[in-house]
């Protein structure tokens, strides 16, 4: 058990910033997910902590070690990859048992051990075969079992369900989540994908080009984006943005005046979340253009004022494209954010019920 | 055959082309067979046959079995000499084509280090200069630190003219094992060392062997730098070019069956690595 700082940690590849200054801490036992779309530096961060590639600059410190110097074997850290590297060339029994031969555990403990996170991972079966017997999901399952098996003080996996398809990554998602929670082990998890990273995360860091845009627990991130760009990039559909003008105290967005805008210098853009609305006698006004229904909801596509706005509105209202459609935002869900840097202006602070996002 | 008539009656109007193009590739490859194949005929045959049989035209089809030749080869004086020679040399060539052509084809593949194209190109280029271009300077050089006419002399030769295709064979073998298992034997607690030790090498080891292989034919075919450097301890092949013109007949024979099986063997052994080193997928 361990708690991982990194701080100030970038990394240059050539001409190309992969990293700038990076900064997070997690927390001993902390499930945290690096959450960001492909080439925004999460396995770059990842391998930087494991001691796969060197930073440029900055420190990584592991249960109070300063971890830089150090080589893969020396950081307390086990690793899930991409592609699972199970050694081919072993049995899966050989495979589990690697780290604790290579720590000189007495074979009946490594026996004890191999069948205990076997049995965790219900591959009890498959111990005897070569991993060119096995199929992705238990190459997988072999992966995550012989990294668990070191009992190590940190975890990091990169994309471990992402080359499995999409019905075995939703059984292996929620069956990986039992198995974490059970061994409270300090993980960092890299992941493309928003719903893994919602279902899974402690504490989700979002990744843009080379930056931690935002640290935060899942919901925080999902109502209190911190930029625009996470606003944008995290729920699906995204965030709706529109262009604000200052109004006194408030701000005129689409016609609509809006009284509690944020007292900041700079220019506003407003922001709202696609079901954060509900039909209305007055607020934003606009034109239907396409209609889906997606089971309990339906997602609603309107012309705003020349800009693309969605909305998921309860299954029971009638809808038609063509039609003139008023909706207000419910109370207390409007995000204002700095229209040049992106960066929010609304308190994150606040406390958010929970909704079934 | 039966394919060829179920498709022709499926398809008659395309059956003809097809079947053009196939004929020339069966005579083709019939051709080439027969290239390779009817030389090493005559050669068994003539080595297994009885000393008088050799001379004998035209041949008998049954190929008789008679060991006289052999014998008569095994028995002249200096051959098996030559033999032991010969082994001792491709022997070295191949442990010592392993033995420096695995690391620089392992920094090949895994290092990212200034002049590793020239490198590779070098590599090539020692294949360039023609050995007869080499051969007086490096008799001179030999003599000189005492090296001429030594199996240990040779064996470095040979190790010159191995190691282009070692290195690449091995650079490429190296780069078919993924990183990432290096890498996970890293983080379960292998230093780099102990990584090559228990991952790579247990998964390369066929191809390094293949690789070993190669040396060691190319060793045991090679005759210019052998019948140059050597007087005493000649290799096989140095010393049949030597006695080729005083030699009875018999002796040719059994000396060159000698010298290709050994090449025929372990040629067939590895040709799924040679396969693989010129980019034709083989599974
Ligand atoms: N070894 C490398 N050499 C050069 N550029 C690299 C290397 N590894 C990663 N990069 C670059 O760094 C950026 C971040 O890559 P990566 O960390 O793999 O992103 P992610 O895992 O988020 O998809 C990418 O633009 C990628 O091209
Ligand atoms: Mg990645």
């Amino acid at each position: 058990m361990a708690d991982i700082d990194i701080r100030q940690v970038a990394k240059r590849f050539g001409n190309h910033q992969a990293l700038h200054a990076v900064n997070l801490t997690v927390a001993d036992g902390e499930f945290v997910v690096l959450l960001g779309a492909s080439g925004s530096g999460k396995t770059t961060l990842l391998r930087i902590v494991a001691g796969l590639e060197k930073a440029s600059h900055g420190t990584v410190i592991i249960g109070g070690r300063r971890v830089d110097d150090l080589p893969p074997r020396r950081r307390g850290i086990a690793m899930v990859f991409q592609n699972y590297a199970v050694f081919p060339h072993m049995t899966v029994f050989d495979n589990i048992g690697f780290g604790l031969a290579m720590q000189k555990v007495p074979a009946a403990e490594i026996e004890r051990r191999v069948r205990r996170v076997a049995e965790l991972l219900h591959i009890e079966e498959l111990l005897k075969r070569y991993s060119g017997q096995l199929s992705g999901g238990q190459r997988q399952r072999v992966a995550v079992a012989r990294a668990l098996a070191v009992e190590p003080a940190v975890l990091l996996m990169d994309e471990p369900l992402s080359n499995l398809d999409a019905l075995l990554r939703l059984e292996m998602r929620a069956e990986l989540k039992g198995v974490l929670q059970e061994s409270r082990t300090t993980t960092i998890y890299v992941t493309h994908d928003q719903v893994e990273a919602m279902s899974l995360a402690d504490r989700i860091a979002v990744m843009h080009e080379g930056r931690i845009v935002q640290a935060a627990p899942a919901t925080e991130v999902y109502h209190h984006p911190a930029t625009r760009f996470v606003g944008g990039f995290i729920g699906n559909p995204p965030m709706n943005f529109l262009p604000a003008e200052r109004e006194g105290e408030g701000a005129r967005v689409a016609g609509h005046l809006f009284r509690d805008a944020p007292a900041a210098d700079a220019a506003l853009l407003f922001g709202i979340r696609p079901e954060d609305l509900v039909p209305a006698g007055k607020g934003l006004a606009g034109r239907v253009r396409v209609v889906e229904p997606l089971g309990p909801h339906q997602l609603v596509t309107m012309d705003l004022a020349g800009h693309l706005f969605r909305v998921v509105l309860d299954n029971d209202l009638a809808v038609r494209p063509g039609e003139t459609l008023t909706l207000a935002p419910r109370p207390g869900r409007v995000r204002w954010f700095d229209a040049d840097s992106g960066v929010s202006l609304t308190q994150t602070t606040q406390p958010e019920p929970a909704t079934g996002a | 055959m039966t394919s060829l008539a179920t498709t022709e009656a499926e398809a008659p109007a395309r059956a003809e082309p097809r079947r053009s193009g196939r004929l020339l590739m069966a005579s083709a490859v019939a051709v080439l067979v027969a290239w390779v194949l009817v030389p090493i005929y005559l050669l068994v045959v003539n080595a297994f046959g009885s000393v008088a049989a050799v001379s004998a035209w035209p041949k008998s089809l049954v190929p008789e079995f008679d060991l006289s030749s052999l014998a008569f080869f095994a028995n002249y004086a200096g051959v098996p000499r030559a033999l032991l020679n010969s082994f001792l040399v491709a022997g070295l060539t191949m442990v010592m084509s392993i033995g420096l052509g695995a690391p620089a084809g392992y920094a090949l593949a895994r290092f990212r280090f200034p002049g590793a194209n020239l490198f590779r190109l070098a590599v090539l280029m020692t294949r360039a200069f023609p050995l007869p271009l080499l051969a007086l300077p490096l008799t001179v050089l030999f003599i000189r630190v005492g090296l001429d006419d030594t199996i240990i002399g040779l064996a470095l030769v040979h190790t010159t003219l191995a190691m282009p295709f070692a290195v690449l064979i091995m650079a490429s073998l190296f780069l078919s094992i993924p990183e990432e298992l290096e890498e996970a034997a890293w983080t379960l607690g292998c230093s780099r060392l102990s990584a090559f030790r228990k991952v790579v090498l247990p998964l390369a080891l066929p191809g390094i062997a293949a690789a070993g292989i190669f040396a060691f034919v190319i060793s045991w075919n090679e005759v210019f730098a052998a019948a140059v450097l050597t007087i005493e301890n000649k290799t096989l092949t140095a010393f049949l070019l030597q006695s080729l013109d005083v030699s009875p007949l018999p002796l040719k024979f059994a000396g060159g069956a000698v010298l290709i099986v050994p090449a025929l063997l372990f040629l067939f052994a590895v040709r799924k690595y040679l396969f693989s080193l010129w980019g034709i997928a083989n599974r």
